[in-house]
């Protein structure tokens, strides 16, 4: 008998720990973007489920932050300063990884759900990215030029941050919308969403996505990396022949 | 539309538009119009290099019909047509390297911008000094004294000398060479044609006749515009044949329109508008360069 009382608590620090990791099931409406000619961007709809282990709606409120990466790239970028009267290329600093998108949706502004440390640990916001500078070591500097980099590409539509696009329903559900342009770049990207109470995290989920040029764009994009030679005679026969024509219709006329 | 090398959905219509508009030019004034495609288009949103490769096959294309046309009537000296073909063809060689040069040092924007304000500048002022007077003289009925016709001192002193007969000209062939690389690397850069330099260069500079000058303007144009395309192509790999199909589109229509209005207006005039034109995208281009633009921070991935 005796052990069994023993054991309770046991059991009852079990539960608690089992309720304080609930369960996320994330996904997303494509995972796999397709860029055609008529291409114009694309609406992404993450939605999923969080639950406790025993498939109960969490009772505590708690909140999601949906987090869209996409391919990372070695950039350099370059700042613009007045040399004698005009605006040129003064200085540059290169980051090995900045990813290609960035978007982050959440259920409330992100300073009032995570504290500096989570969203450093976990990326989240563009104050967090971690682009791995390199050259400069002066941590001014590095700072000015990482700020230059998102807000180059915030105007871009690059990279964003949307609080309040996540919306939670009945404890269970939530969804949130992420807008790609037209210009994303082609890769793999991830989807990551965590649940958030407290500043810590609950619990995450990851899907992936991939976006993919298809049909002409792909042979056309396709054709110029791979075989320049074919590509550039078929522009130059194309221009000719389209001058050539439009002269001869005229003409007649 | 989505551009495929550009990587962005444009507005079909707006770039017909736009090939359409410097389709116009080019059929009322003779000149490729690249000018002013490749600023608008990058002003629009589009890489420069995209739109410096693609507008060079809008502008082969602009020029195909009225090269043929000038053919016809014997208006091209093949033979230093051939020599600026040549000196051209090594221009785009040239300025292939130096692109890249420019693009590694991250200068290439202002260098373009530069080459941009200073050419449409002095050309834009040089063609709206010599219309306005031209203007003037017809509204007063004084003739214009007729400027002697005779190549540049500097051409004189080049060693190696060519008859070139259908120009009426003895001169060396290193000239027209010279003439041809520099118009071969402003193509490159710039993604024009070079009608505007070439064909004052050639009327003051080589000093030859008017019949053949843009004749063999067009004959050096449709060449080196496509020795671009494919230099481009094998290059930078910028050359985005949706983009280019579309400019097309729009210019060889617009090139018949432009031939059609060009029939009608006084030349004197139409010099003038085309030096305003120049001289309103020379002054732009200027005060962007001057002003504080609205990115101080640009990414380039490597």
């Amino acid at each position: 008998m005796s052990w069994r009382i023993l054991l309770l608590p046991a059991v009852v620090l079990l539960c608690a720990e089992k309720a304080a990791a609930p369960v996320l099931v994330p996904e997303v409406s494509q995972h796999d973007i397709r860029v055609e000619q008529g291409f114009t961007g694309a609406d992404l709809l993450l939605y999923g489920a969080i639950l406790t282990p025993e498939g109960q709606p969490i009772a505590d409120d708690y909140d999601i932050v949906v987090v869209v990466e996409g391919p990372p790239h070695a950039v350099v970028v370059r700042e613009k300063r007045k040399v004698a009267g005009i605006w040129i290329n003064a200085a540059s600093n290169s980051f090995r990884s900045a990813p290609g998108f960035y978007a982050v949706a959440s259920s409330r502004p992100l300073t009032q759900i995570v504290d500096p440390r989570t969203a450093a640990i976990y990326e989240l916001g563009l104050d967090w990215l971690q682009l791995s500078p390199i050259g400069s070591i002066d941590p001014a500097r590095q700072a000015r030029f990482a700020r230059g980099l998102v807000d180059h590409m915030q105007r871009m539509g690059l990279y964003h941050e949307d609080p309040g696009a996540v919306t939670i329903s009945h404890q269970v559900l939530y969804q949130a919308r992420i807008a790609l342009p037209s210009s994303v770049p082609i890769g793999d990207y991830t989807a990551e969403t965590f649940a958030v109470r407290g500043g810590r995290v609950l619990a995450s989920g990851m899907t992936r996505i991939r976006v993919d040029k298809q049909g002409f764009a792909r042979l056309i994009a396709d054709r110029a990396e791979h075989a320049g030679l074919a590509y550039g005679l078929c522009a130059v026969a194309l221009s000719i022949a389209m001058g050539w024509i439009a002269g001869r219709l005229f003409a007649r006329v | 539309m989505y551009l495929p090398i550009a990587n962005l959905a444009v507005n079909g219509f707006v770039i017909i538009g736009l090939g359409a508009l410097t389709g116009v030019l080019s059929g009322m004034f003779g000149v490729g119009g690249g000018f002013l495609t490749t600023p608008l288009m990058i002003f629009y949103g589009v890489p420069p290099t995209v739109a410096a490769a693609s507008a060079a096959s809008q502008v082969t294309g602009a020029s195909v019909s009225g090269a043929l046309a000038h053919a016809r009537r014997g208006g091209i000296d093949y033979q230093i047509g051939g020599v600026l073909v040549v000196g051209g063809v090594i221009g785009t060689g040239l300025g292939a390297l130096l692109f890249r040069l420019l693009q590694a040092m991250g200068q290439i924007d202002t260098a373009i911008n530069l080459l941009y304000v200073i050419l449409l500048g002095s050309i834009g002022s040089l063609m709206a000094v010599e219309s306005l007077g031209a203007v003037r003289a017809r509204r007063t009925g004084r003739p214009v004294s007729a400027r002697r016709r005779r190549h540049h001192p500097l051409v004189a002193s080049l060693p190696l000398r060519w008859r070139f007969y259908r120009s009426g000209l003895y001169i060396s062939p290193l000239a027209p060479l010279l003439l041809g690389m520099a118009t071969g690397i402003l193509t490159m850069l710039m993604g024009i044609g070079g009608g505007f330099i070439l064909v004052p260069a050639m009327l003051y500079i080589l000093g030859m006749g008017a019949n053949v000058v843009v004749g063999t303007s067009l004959f050096q144009i449709l060449f080196v515009t496509m020795a671009t395309t494919m230099m481009h192509a094998l290059t930078t790999r910028a050359v985005d044949l949706v983009l280019a199909s579309l400019l097309l589109v729009g210019s060889v229509l617009g090139a018949q329109l432009g031939a059609v209005m060009a029939q009608k207006a006084k030349p004197d005039v139409l010099r003038l508008v085309l030096a305003l034109i120049v001289l309103g995208v020379a002054v732009r281009m200027g005060l962007g360069l001057g002003w504080r633009p609205d990115e101080i921070y640009t990414v380039i991935s490597q």
